[in-house]
């Protein structure tokens, strides 16, 4: 349970951590460290190199504005989680990170880097794809924009380059009448959930949902955004998204208990986020 | 081939000290293996049971999880800081003393520094606060009702 050995790179500017990366021959980026180190200790991962970033200056920048959150890659879940500016801009993130592992992993851990593991049964991945954000991408090529639908490309599986550093990632404001929910159902608190689901919820202006979107971890390769129905009520919609899934078995759950608990989920969260986007008005 | 090694110079429970290492040592062997602090223990070594968490900069983080390198010119406090220097055991430890919230005490370490940031952050945690907030540490004998107690009472909340 001994990481195995590595050349080390800690850059202090990102001009630095570009050119060390472009140079790496399988580099891999080490910021809270709370997924590679794991999988280092168990040598699950061996990278050649490894490019320490938490000494870059410009990196830990968290900014809420108008058009939403965006968070630098040395931003930690601990401080998204306790931005009021954060959570008033797009309340999801806070919900969201409440449960993504717990405080001293979260004290360590980097939004980006939840993101950037591209983890298909996190928390973060399934919410930047609920609210189409992005993730900014840097190489000594250039910067790119990369859209949430476009960044997770498989299990464990991110778009980035072997040279591309994400630098930050944005989480779009949430829009008017509109509120986010997000529940999720794991063996033990603080686990990697068995299915969860975040969703969005536009209510017209006698209150009653009018359109609803939901983003699942869990149930798929990658964070998976559903449309759903509401028209129908919430209870019929959750039904219908459930049919739409096609989770796998595993030694943690079978496909069919995934899919029930997709369902149950969708009918409380499409519940709760009309609750908040009523609550919220305009 | 010899492994390059680094000068590792941090702050532990407010003494400088410093030792070379490899980059690949875990904070957690650091504070042990190089520094001699054997206070911290080692569990599970991936994130699992909470045994090594110290505080980094204050906040709670897993000693297993983190390189000494990365934590190079931090603050660090250990479960051997926690008392103060003439041996007087912190409110919390006190209150695990006096609601016997530890029966082997391997995990014991973990729970302090959890609770001591837990507590610092949320001086007056609910109950459900306080079982949020020791969910990332596991304990293997002496059951969990005993460390709630403890925390309560640390609170000042029986």
């Amino acid at each position: 349970m001994k990481p195995p050995p590595f050349g080390y790179h800690a850059p202090r500017s990102l001009g630095e951590a570009l050119a060390a990366l472009a140079a790496a021959r399988d580099g891999k980026v080490l910021a809270g460290g709370q997924s590679l180190i794991p999988l280092l200790n168990m040598r699950l991962a061996a990278p050649a190199e490894i490019i320490d970033i938490n000494r870059v200056a410009g990196l830990d920048t968290l900014e809420a504005g108008p058009a939403g959150v965006r968070v630098g890659a040395l931003v930690r879940h601990a401080r998204a989680e306790r931005s009021a500016e954060a959570a008033r801009v797009q309340p999801l993130l806070r919900l969201a990170l409440r449960h993504v592992a717990h405080p001293a992993v979260r004290s360590r851990g980097t939004v980006v880097g939840s993101l950037a593991h591209a983890d298909p049964a996190a928390e973060l991945p399934a919410v930047l794809a609920l609210l189409g954000g992005t993730v900014e991408a840097a190489s000594v090529r250039g910067r790119r924009t990369i859209g949430a639908a476009d960044f997770f490309a498989g299990p464990l599986e991110s778009a980035l380059a072997p040279d591309e550093l994400a630098v930050a990632a944005t989480f779009p404001a949430l829009p008017p009448r509109t509120g986010a929910a997000f529940a999720e159902i794991a063996r033990r608190h603080g686990d990697y959930a068995l299915a969860g689901v975040a969703a969005l919820v536009t209510v017209d202006e006698a209150g009653r949902p009018a359109a609803a979107r939901a983003g699942y971890l869990g149930v798929a390769a990658t964070p998976l955004v559903l449309d759903l129905d509401v028209s129908g009520g919430r209870a019929a919609a959750a039904a219908d998204a459930a049919g739409r899934l096609d989770p796998e078995t595993d030694i943690h759950a079978s496909a069919e208990y995934r899919r029930h608990l997709a369902g149950v989920l969708t009918e409380r969260v499409l519940h709760a986020a009309a609750g908040a986007a009523r609550e919220r008005g305009t | 081939m010899t492994e390059p090694t680094y000068e590792i110079a941090l702050t532990v429970n407010g003494v400088h000290r410093t030792a070379r290492a490899p980059a690949r040592r875990l904070l957690s062997d650091f504070l042990r293996h190089d520094l001699g602090l054997t206070g911290t223990h080692v569990g599970c070594e991936h994130g699992v049971c909470g045994c090594c968490t110290i505080l980094l900069d204050g906040a709670p983080a897993r000693a297993c999880l983190t390189f000494a390198v990365t934590a190079g010119g931090a603050e660090i406090t250990t479960v051997e800081g926690l008392a103060a220097p003439d041996g007087t055991l912190s409110p919390v430890q006190r209150a695990f003393q006096e609601c016997h919230a530890l029966q082997c005490g391997f995990c014991t370490p973990g729970f302090l520094c959890t609770v001591t940031a837990l507590l610092r952050e949320n001086p007056h945690p609910s109950d459900e606060e306080i079982v949020e907030g020791l969910s990332g540490n596991l304990c293997r004998c002496t059951g969990y009702q005993n460390i709630v107690a403890a925390v309560r009472r640390a609170a000042g909340e029986d």
